[in-house]
């Protein structure tokens, strides 16, 4: 089990969180004008990357709050987790060759 | 096919007067070739199958199987090996039951036994959305023409005795869908045994042959892959990599719909016949049968996050096992030997992809989440219809990228009426 570091609530076990999929995915804002493609894209189209990945994670079970993390999908280490809205920061550690 | 050694019962009594040592490799090692007409990426039993249908059916035998590590090492030899075709949709039940149908002859085929078992596939109702959700299956399948039928609790204890339907446990077992021609195989052989046929066709096994780059020419199509057995020239690469798809189309520029997760399974030490079918419950994520080896082989749900390092979660395991204990008393003190974790690629409406990909001479199979191994004979057969002639065949015609463009989803997620 991972423990995540919630940003506003500290180290806590993974059971406590309830995942979010890949961060910083702005919902078109005028999506009237978007094509079909273009549409499909945003609903459904993800990275999937393998290395450093940059995912929401929701602290259901604890403060309720949606925040972004870093997180290396090779080994499963956080590097950084983040209150949305904020800028994603810079990998501390060098990413793992994908 | 010309097999160098056929198997039967007469071959294993001449060669044990022989003390069983003139028994050769089944496959040969070779060193791949500077050229081929077609290559496969991904020595699973999908990818393999693809070679064997290819070379059998459509008489391209110029061909080669690259894969990273050794064949059948990923998810062909992770899974829990459940053959069943009870899908609800017209489309993923034509392909489904294609391939449950090849499954049924698959043994003699490939001269190879693959231990299939149509030992009948349970699906548990907890709750009234289930009763009504698995009769609606039924129904649906039966449209189709595949068999699937409803069970009272009752039945469903007679058809499978370890079975608690008790009414005092959380979810109580208010009836279950049975499709009897559903089962297991033993998944190793599955992989084995389509190598060995490829390879009497003619088709070269590249283990330990990474591609690491896709090269295409100026008009974009596929040229060439770049591997860490050298450059590798094809005019037609099919891609059939389970978990790494995403990696290995993002080489070309293809992006896909796909999430790659871990998903779990576990086997306990083995012990004599005690269960006699497959018993899977969706909606408590009890997924258990017994291997002939005499484990019981228990299959877990996949964790909540996108990962490559196969390997997951304690506690999606003992999940799991929670279940377990509930629905078979008789098993609490069962000790579990081993488990392990592998990685799956999940597209959004939990239907796969096999299909022509915006690059020519690129095709894909993916996109079978936790499910593909049952479907292994029926895809690898018309993604290599679809690589051979350029066009799909009619059973994987609906499967295309393209569909989440165009609103055809195959919503087996919505279907199933399950977190997978």
């Amino acid at each position: 089990m991972l423990v995540i570091v919630c940003p506003y609530c500290g180290k806590r076990p993974e059971i406590e969180f309830s995942y979010g999929g890949q961060a910083h995915l702005a919902r078109p804002a005028q999506p009237a004008e978007l094509d079909d493609q273009a549409w499909a894209d945003f609903l459904y189209m993800r990275s999937n990357t393998k290395g450093l990945y940059a995912e929401r994670w929701r602290h259901a079970h604890g403060c309720g709050r949606f925040f972004n993390a870093l997180r290396d999908t090779t080994t499963d280490h956080f590097t950084a987790t983040y209150k949305s809205g904020e800028r994603q920061p810079e990998p501390v550690t060098p990413t793992v060759n994908p | 096919m010309r097999l160098r050694q056929k198997f039967s019962g007469l071959a294993l009594i001449r060669r044990a007067f022989g003390r069983h040592e003139s028994w050769q490799p089944q496959w040969r090692k070779p060193e791949p070739k500077a050229a081929y007409d077609a290559v496969i990426v991904g020595g699973g039993g999908h990818g393999l199958g693809a070679a064997y249908y290819l070379a059998r059916e459509h008489g391209l035998t110029n061909i080669a199987v690259l894969e990273k590590g050794w064949i059948g090492g990923g998810n062909t030899g992770r899974n829990t090996t459940i053959i069943r075709s009870n899908y609800l949709f017209n489309e993923s039940a034509a392909l489904y039951d294609h391939s449950v149908k090849l499954w049924e002859s698959l043994s003699q085929t490939l001269n190879y036994n693959v231990m299939f078992s149509a030992r009948g596939v349970m699906m548990l109702a907890h709750t009234v959305h289930d009763t009504q959700v698995f009769k609606r299956h039924v129904h649906a399948n039966r449209c189709n023409g595949v068999d699937n039928e409803w069970l009272e609790p009752e039945q469903a204890k007679a058809f499978c005795p370890p079975l608690n339907t008790g009414t005092d446990i959380r979810y109580p077992v208010l009836g279950a869908a049975l499709q009897r021609r559903g089962g297991t195989a033993r998944h190793d052989a599955v992989a084995w045994g389509y190598a060995r046929a490829a390879d009497a066709l003619g088709v070269d096994i590249l283990e330990n042959c990474e591609v690491t780059a896709i090269r295409r020419d100026g008009s974009g199509a596929v040229e060439a892959l770049e591997t860490s057995r050298g450059l590798i020239r094809a005019r037609k690469v099919g891609v059939s990599a389970a978990g790494h798809t995403s990696v290995v189309l993002a080489m070309a520029g293809v992006r896909l719909p796909l999430e790659s997760y871990p998903l779990q399974a576990l086997v306990s030490e083995p012990v004599k016949p005690a269960f006699p079918c497959v018993v899977m419950s969706n909606t408590i994520h009890a997924y258990i049968s017994q291997s002939d080896k005499g484990e019981l082989v228990i299959g877990a749900g996949t964790d909540a996050y996108t990962s490559y390092t196969q390997r997951g979660a304690l506690h999606i395991n003992t999940h799991t096992l929670d279940a377990i204990c509930e629905l078979f008393p008789n098993f609490r003190r069962m000790r579990m030997l081993r488990n392990w974790g592998g990685i799956v690629d999940v597209t959004p409406d939990r239907s796969p992809i096999i299909a022509k990909t915006p690059v020519p001479g690129l095709y894909v199979n993916c996109g079978w989440g936790t499910g593909g191994f049952k479907a292994t004979p029926g895809a690898a057969h018309v993604f290599a219809w679809t690589i051979a002639r350029d066009e799909p065949h009619p059973i994987n015609a609906p499967f295309t990228i393209e569909r989440f463009r165009d609103g055809y989803l195959i919503d087996e997620a919505a279907a199933a009426a399950v977190a997978h």
